[in-house]
């Protein structure tokens, strides 16, 4: 019987010949990453020692990746505390895989972890962040646990009871129509699925759509499964894997290119035609709230943001810069942009892109996560209204409940930048 | 055990909801209950003037908890010893919540209104108001094992001493 890839890594993880979907196992962690978060789960980790008269030792500081990126630079004393406490932690216990807050190394941890080529196909990869499903895009089981979750596996180096998840696959085909991006097929996915239809569940992703598509945009598609619920998205690998690996990643080593049969059990299969999409947009407050964008077009906007772990890729600011080039952002409307590392923001610079947004009258930020969930940067004023390329919509989400926040495409918040109001860039922009 | 209905919510209660981002900062399990479902004024400041027993019960429909893996989320109920009664919960907050030892319910055909007086079984949460009973569909055995293991610090503890006295 036909395994699915998720079912096979777990096989290979678990030292077993095959596993199923229920069976619980206890596999072997390739990448144990944390960022900020990291205090707490020191702070577990010391507490699984307690009593134990052993010296607490992480079971392999080449394994863990601590990356800061929530809050960078500290935005008050109690974050820099927290990160001084973890820059100790890295240092005594000799971790290896830590991007401190600077130009030359740091970024967003999802961005980070494929840039550094520390992800590989057929790898376990567990995060502090539920966001850790975009790992799967280079065809990783990459999934989010809590912070005590995770001081179990800095402790035994696996994570304990796992349950082999189901897999429901998705199939995408065609062509993207011109400003239709991968962010629009997820969107529509999502608003398919509902928040909870994956929970429990891992998303396969297939189709010619996908074979064709970049690296950085299987990113965007397995960062949002989580959002349909699931454990996590993930790609099959195959020749765009590997040149992604080789040729951004600098990695070098043999692959293990485990790919689902083709006779695999799918508990649910889902077909996309990517050429009937257009632009989708997630309304307030949850992320299955979608519409195509004819149903909101027009909604008046304060603040526009691109970036975050889900759109703050190169192509993304191309796409803003090509744009918005020549052109300048609304008044009253302010618009951020957060490149998702600083090889990003690096390459961007290079290419003329920022200087683009700024002379539109965008700002460039730091690379971080701190405006997507509200706690650095860009919060929102009462009754404000933010159009983001990030993940997340929720009541609050970017620090103030009494706000709206409404998610695109990266092409969708440009050409709504020059307006001011949601924008169709099929329309808007010429 | 006979308890009371103190919140009574919707569908897809975020972690933001819960614990929002801006306190994220705030780590440690003891410092983390002040914030509490901050942004429902009314239900915090209860919570923080004590007007809220432990074991009181709050009750929501499908996928509490969804969203960020923030173990706040549920370090934050835990602290004032709720019960969560849901039609279902999101998987992270379910682990978070079990490896923690705050107690989550699933319960897929709930119904209750805030101030219900309820009666929880093993099997059952019979709603002493509107007579009305709701079978609990059990946690996943893997959840369970953790729970029945006291949690994932002392599961944890007892396999790394396993480990250590195999060496």
């Amino acid at each position: 019987m036909g395994k699915t890839i998720v079912e096979k890594i777990l096989a290979k993880a678990t030292g077993q010949t095959s596993v199923k979907v229920g069976d619980v196992v206890e596999p072997l962690v390739d990448v144990a990453m944390s960022h900020e978060n990291g205090a707490l789960v020191i702070n577990q980790f010391l507490e699984v020692y307690k009593g134990t008269e052993l010296e607490p030792k992480v079971w392999d500081p080449s394994k863990i990746a601590i990356i800061f990126d929530h809050r960078v630079p500290a935005e008050s004393a109690k974050t820099a505390t927290n990160q001084k406490k973890i820059r100790e932690f890295v240092s005594a216990q000799g971790i290896t895989k830590f991007h401190d807050i600077r130009g030359d190394q740091g970024g967003i941890c999802h961005q980070i972890l494929p840039e550094n080529g520390y992800i590989r196909p057929g790898y376990i990869v567990v995060g502090t962040d539920s966001h850790t499903t975009s790992h799967g895009a280079l065809g990783a089981f990459s999934f989010g646990i809590g912070a005590t979750e995770m001081a179990s596996v800095w402790t035994l180096g696996t994570v304990l009871n796992v349950e082999v998840p189901g897999t429901i696959k998705v199939i995408v085909t065609g062509e993207l129509p011109k400003f239709v991006s991968p962010k629009d097929i997820i969107l529509n996915l999502i608003g398919k699925l509902s928040a909870q239809g994956a929970n429990f569940k891992v998303i396969e992703f297939h189709g010619n759509t996908i074979r064709k598509m970049s690296t950085s945009g299987r990113l965007v598609l397995c960062n949002m499964a989580v959002e349909a619920g699931a454990t996590s998205g993930i790609v099959p690998p195959d020749e765009e894997t590997v040149r992604y690996l080789r040729e951004e990643a600098g990695v070098k080593d043999k692959l293990d290119m485990i790919v689902p049969d083709a006779d695999a059990i799918y508990e649910q299969v889902v077909e996309i035609d990517a050429s009937k999409l257009t632009p989708q947009i997630a309304c307030p407050h949850t992320v299955d709230n979608v519409k195509a964008i004819d149903k909101v077009s027009g909604v008046k906007v304060n603040q526009i943001v691109i970036g975050s772990c889900t759109n703050g890729r190169i192509d993304d600011i191309e796409i803003a810069a090509s744009i918005l080039k020549g052109k300048k952002v609304a008044e009253g409307t302010r618009m951020l942009i957060f490149p998702a590392s600083w090889k990003i923001y690096k390459e961007a610079m290079t290419r003329g892109y920022l200087m683009d947004l700024i002379n539109a009258g965008a700002m460039i930020m730091n690379p971080g996560c701190g405006c997507c969930l509200g706690v650095h940067q860009g919060a929102l004023g009462d009754k404000e209204v933010s159009l983001s390329t990030t993940n997340r919509n929720f009541k609050g989400r970017q620090g103030n409940p009494n706000s709206d926040v409404y998610l695109c495409s990266p092409a969708v918040a440009a050409a709504s930048a020059i307006t001011g109001e949601i924008t169709d860039p099929r329309i808007g922009v010429n | 055990m006979k308890t009371k209905v103190v919140l009574k919510l919707g569908d897809d209660i975020s972690t933001d909801a819960i614990y929002p981002g801006r306190f994220m900062a705030t780590v440690l399990p003891s410092e983390t209950p002040q914030y509490a479902f901050i942004d429902y004024k009314e239900f915090n400041s209860k919570l923080i003037s004590k007007q809220i027993a432990p074991n009181s019960v709050i009750v929501a429909n499908n996928n509490f908890g969804c969203g960020s893996s923030r173990e706040q989320a549920a370090s934050t109920l835990k602290g004032w010893e709720l019960i969560i009664i849901a039609k279902n919960f999101a998987r992270i907050f379910l682990q978070n919540s079990c490896n923690l030892g705050l107690r989550t319910i699933i319960c897929p055909d709930i119904e209750a209104n805030e101030n219900d007086e309820l009666e929880i079984t093993e099997k059952e949460v019979k709603n002493i108001t509107s007579g009305k009973k709701f079978a609990i569909e059990p946690l996943p055995k893997a959840r369970q094992a953790i729970i029945d293991a006291g949690g994932l610090i002392a599961y944890t503890r007892k396999k790394l001493m396993e480990k250590a006295a195999a060496v």
